[in-house]
Order: C-alpha cells, then sequence, then structure tokens
C-alpha cells in the first residue's frame, strides 16, 4: 500500500521555547485508519496542522502523497490541500456565510478542483445529506447546535471527495448520543469512499468504534466488523512524543500509566462529561 | 542588553512583511471585488454619520476660536479662510482617520482577531484562499479608496459648521465666508489635503489586519488585538501627520 502521509523526525517549537511535537515519526499508508488519543496540549492540532501544510516543522520533514510538503512554497500546498479534507477543532465554519455558502467554499476557491456551475448545487446538497442536515442550507452556523456544526463541517471537510481526511476532535464537547451520531458518520465516510482519515480524539470508546464497526448501507447502522476487522493503528501522544503506535489489542496489553488512562474504559456515569 | 528591542523590531518588521504583501496582492490574482465592495460600504459608507457630526461640530468650534481671536486684530472677516485651511490641511485628515480608526482598525482587528482564535483563518487556507489575497488586501483598497473620499465630507461639513457659527455669532455674510474659504485653498492645500487621508488608510486597515491575524488566546486575545490596533493606528496617524506636515511645510517655503 502506498504512504499517505509521512512524518520524519518531526519537530515544532513555537516561540523558540513550546516543543508542540518532539522528533515525531510515523507513516501512514492508504486505506488506514490513525486514531489520536492524547491528553490536551499534547500535540494533536498541531501534528494535524503541520500534516495540513498549515505550520511548517522547525525540523525533520513531511511528505503528502510522497510529495515533500516540508518547505513547498504555499501556492503549491494549495493543490496537496485540495486533496486533503480537515475538520477543526471548534468546526471553524466561516460566521459570515450560510451552511449552503460554506460547504460550497472549497468547490469554489480550490484551483485545483475545477467542477461546473450546474454540478456545484448538487455537491453541496449530497453533502449535506450525507452529514443529515440538507434542511439547513440557507441557515447560518450561529443558529446551529454545536453538534450540527460539527456535522455541517464534515459536510465542507468531505465536499470535494478528499482521499486522506483529518478530523480533529470530531466528538469532543458533546452528548453521547451525538458523539455516536458522529462517529457513525465518520465510519461511514470511509466505509463509502474508502477514505485514509487520522481522527483525534479523547475518548477510547470513539477508536474503538472506527476499529470495530462498520457501515451497513442497507440498514443505515453500525454493526461488528466481522473477522476481517479494519486497518485501524492507535497513536499516543504525550508532550509532543509519540509515545505509542500499534493496535488495539497491543494498546489494551500496555502497562503505562499515561497510555492506560485512555485504554479505561469510562464507566457509564463518566460517558457525558464534557471533554476539554 | 538591547534584548528589550528584539520583540518591537521584530513586531515592525513582520508589520512591514504583511504591508508589503497586500500593496503586492493589488495586482495579482484572485481579486476579491466582492469583498471589496462589502468592505467600502463597511468602513466608507458606514463611517459617514459619525464623519459628518464630528466634520461639523469640529469645524463650528473652530469658527468660534477663530472668530474670537481674529476680532482682536479686526480680521473676523478672515474667519472662512482660517477654518478652510485648517480643515483642509491638517484637522479634516487626521479627525477623520482617527475616527475611522476607532472604528474600523478596531473592526477589522477583531473580526480577523476572532477568526483567527476560533481556527476560521487556518480552515481558509485549508480551503483554498489565502487569508492576505481575502482578508487583507479587500480591507487595505476599500480604506484606501474610502479614507479620501470621507475626508472631504469632512473638510465641506466643517465649512458648513463653521458658516453657520460664522453667521450666527459673528453675523458675517454667507458670500463673505463661503467667497474666503473658496480662495483660501491653494493646490498644494488640496493634494495634501487628499495624500494624508490615502497614506493613513494603510495605518488603519493594515494595522487593524495585523493585530488581528496576530491575535491568540481565545476571545481575550481579541479584545487586547482590538484595542492595541486602535492605540497603534492613532498613534501613527499623528505621527505621520507631523512628517508629511513638515515637507509640504519646507517644500512652500522654498
Ligand atoms: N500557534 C501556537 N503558538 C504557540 N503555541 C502553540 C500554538 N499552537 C499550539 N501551541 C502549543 O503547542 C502545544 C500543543 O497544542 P495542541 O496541539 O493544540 O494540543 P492538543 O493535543 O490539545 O490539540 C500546547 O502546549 C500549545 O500551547
Ligand atoms: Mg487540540
Amino acid at each position: 500500500m502506498p504512504s499517505l502521509l509521512r512524518f520524519e523526525n518531526v519537530c515544532v517549537t513555537f516561540e523558540g521555547t513550546v516543543k508542540a511535537l518532539d522528533r515525531m515519526s510515523f507513516d501512514v499508508q492508504q486505506g488506514q485508519t490513525r486514531v489520536l488519543l492524547g491528553a490536551a496540549g499534547s500535540g494533536k492540532s498541531v501534528l494535524l496542522k503541520v500534516a495540513m501544510g498549515l505550520v511548517r516543522p522547525t525540523s525533520g520533514r513531511v511528505f503528502v502523497f510522497d510529495q515533500d510538503i516540508t518547505n513547498m512554497p504555499e501556492k503549491q500546498l494549495f493543490d496537496v490541500r485540495s486533496r486533503i479534507g480537515m475538520l477543526f477543532q471548534e468546526s471553524a465554519l466561516f460566521d459570515s456565510m450560510t451552511v449552503a455558502q460554506n460547504v460550497a467554499y472549497p468547490l469554489l476557491n480550490q484551483k485545483a478542483i475545477s467542477i461546473k456551475r450546474e454540478e456545484m448545487e448538487p455537491a453541496v446538497r449530497n453533502s449535506l445529506r450525507f452529514v443529515e442536515l440538507e434542511h439547513t442550507l440557507e441557515r447560518y452556523p450561529s443558529e446551529l447546535s454545536g453538534g450540527m456544526r460539527r456535522r455541517v463541517a464534515i459536510a465542507r471537510a468531505i465536499v470535494t471527495k478528499p482521499q486522506l481526511l483529518y478530523y480533529d476532535s470530531p466528538t469532543a464537547g458533546l452528548d453521547p448520543i451525538t458523539a455516536h451520531t458522529i462517529m457513525a458518520l465518520l465510519i461511514k465516510e470511509r466505509d463509502a469512499d474508502k477514505s485514509t482519515s487520522l481522527i483525534v480524539t479523547h475518548r477510547y470508546q470513539d477508536g474503538n468504534l472506527i476499529a470495530n464497526f462498520r457501515y451497513n448501507p442497507e440498514t443505515g447502522r453500525l454493526e461488528p466488523a466481522g473477522p476481517e476487522g479494519t486497518s485501524t493503528v492507535y497513536m499516543v501522544l504525550k508532550d509532543g512524543k509519540l509515545v505509542f503506535e500499534g493496535s488495539q489489542e497491543e494498546l489494551e496489553l500496555t502497562t503505562d500509566s499515561y497510555i492506560d488512562k485512555f485504554v479505561r474504559r469510562p464507566e457509564p456515569a463518566e460517558q457525558g462529561g464534557r471533554e476539554e | 542588553m538591547l534584548d528589550f528591542l528584539k520583540s518591537p523590531i521584530a513586531a515592525i518588521q513582520e508589520f512591514f512583511e504583511l504591508a508589503w504583501q497586500a500593496v503586492r496582492n493589488i495586482g495579482r490574482k484572485p481579486h476579491y471585488l466582492d469583498d471589496i465592495l462589502i468592505q467600502m460600504d463597511s468602513i466608507g459608507v458606514g463611517s459617514i454619520p459619525i464623519v459628518l457630526l464630528t466634520g461639523f461640530f469640529s469645524g463650528a468650534v473652530m469658527a468660534l476660536q477663530m472668530g474670537r481671536a481674529l476680532a482682536q486684530y479686526g480680521q473676523t472677516g478672515q474667519t472662512g479662510k482660517v477654518v478652510s485651511i485648517i480643515l483642509v490641511r491638517e484637522l479634516g485628515p487626521v479627525l477623520t482617520s482617527v475616527m475611522v480608526a476607532g472604528r474600523n482598525s478596531s473592526g477589522i482587528a477583531s473580526e480577523l482577531g476572532s477568526m483567527k482564535v476560533t481556527e476560521q483563518i487556518d480552515a481558509m487556507r485549508a480551503l483554498g484562499t489565502d487569508p492576505l489575497k481575502k482578508l487583507v488586501t479587500p480591507r487595505l483598497v476599500a480604506t484606501a479608496i474610502m479614507l479620501p473620499c470621507l475626508t472631504v465630507i469632512d473638510d465641506f461639513v466643517g465649512m458648513v459648521g463653521g458658516w453657520v457659527i460664522a453667521k450666527l455669532v459673528y453675523g458675517l455674510p454667507s458670500l463673505q465666508y463661503w467667497t474666503f474659504t473658496w480662495r483660501a485653498l491653494e493646490w498644494n492645500d488640496v493634494g495634501q489635503g487628499l495624500l494624508k487621508p490615502f497614506l493613513y488608510a494603510f495605518a488603519v486597515s493594515l494595522v487593524g489586519c495585523y493585530y488581528g491575524l496576530k491575535a491568540s488566546g481565545g476571545t481575550q486575545g481579541v479584545g487586547r488585538a482590538t484595542t492595541q490596533a486602535v492605540v497603534a493606528a492613532s498613534v501613527i496617524i499623528f505621527v505621520l501627520n507631523l512628517f508629511i506636515g513638515k515637507i509640504f511645510v519646507s517644500q512652500s517655503a522654498s
């Protein structure tokens, strides 16, 4: 399988002192799903921004689709970014635009994507239908709930049908039911488009869903993925360092106390708690 | 030893980098004409009420004071002349620019600042747009066009304010007032009066953009950026005004 995203000894330092990423190396192959776990401030968001070419590494190299983007000029980076979808931590919808305009934004502005005028509206509608929000086309982000905003942002991230997707904390701050809906959408997306993705979360059950369930298009529900499973790899970050990379079994066998905190299944009462 | 100078120098360098990019983008595609028009409306049309009010009252108070001062020399008739020269050369450009800075440098800083801290700026870059082209250049262009226009309005309303006082308080004939007002102005004054707001437009718009794009640390950071932008833009306007005034004074003296 070809490599879609590769970090080689990547360090990111802010203002000369804050080490956000520390000698990070990993390689994401096509078709894989990576679940990124880690405490707040451990560098998860920075990792995704570096992988998107939004933050430049202080040292080390980053390859996306086998192209070295480490020192790539911003102009060329736009082409690389147009093949990646990204959900930001706080959704990052444009307040001044309607839901429809938000979702159409990448179609209109990505130079590498040429879409005919008459195909624009159906594409936007499709993408919103995918997240079950077709009825919000003309509303403004400020009129939507947090979960709906997250879903609109997912629609915007996938409207260009990218091969590679980054989701920053898709379930953070949501109630368990909404969080489950969002995870189901991500699984549906993965299974429908066979996309490769990096998913940041601090809920172990999110990883568990992604790793062991698949979307059944007939029933519209999640079901156990069966013995062949999914190709899900877990990564755990601590203070900018990659302290674990491996499968769910390996994760569950770990004895490290930091990693163990993400594995322990939360008691039911904890599930509704806000994160961050 | 000079460490304390490091961060202001770095900031100035960053600011000029931003300014240079913003200016360079004027000639580059894509041009976001819609955004320029929206900003012209918000910065230009939106500022008209405040410019009308401050213009009128500043002209009026100047006529009031000048009329009295000139009366000592028996020259009350010259009030229109003095009012128009001061308005067109100095007060109109500075007052308008400072008002617009208070209204729009802060507005720009808070809008861009909130976009920054909610990752909308990152999202723009992720989705194929250069924030400098989409956000900064349209604001610069719109301000550079609208600020001179607003200054002309301010100058005129100020003269009207002066006329009201000249007529009601000092009983000057209207024709005399307007004739003096009009004749007092030379091309040099008009050029100076238009060049100034054009240059201050860079301070008003770019300082707002600079602090907005640099904002960090949530809503508090946005508030901080907003205040800093107004203070910095206003100070820059007053400093530039002295330098430009000096250039024009020495030019017309020679
Ligand atoms: N633009 C920035 N400037 C300075 N420090 C930053 C910036 N972005 C992130 N950091 C710092 O980098 C570290 C990792 O942040 P982040 O990736 O957002 O953590 P998280 O894992 O919660 O997403 C934190 O210490 C944060 O303060
Ligand atoms: Mg984060």
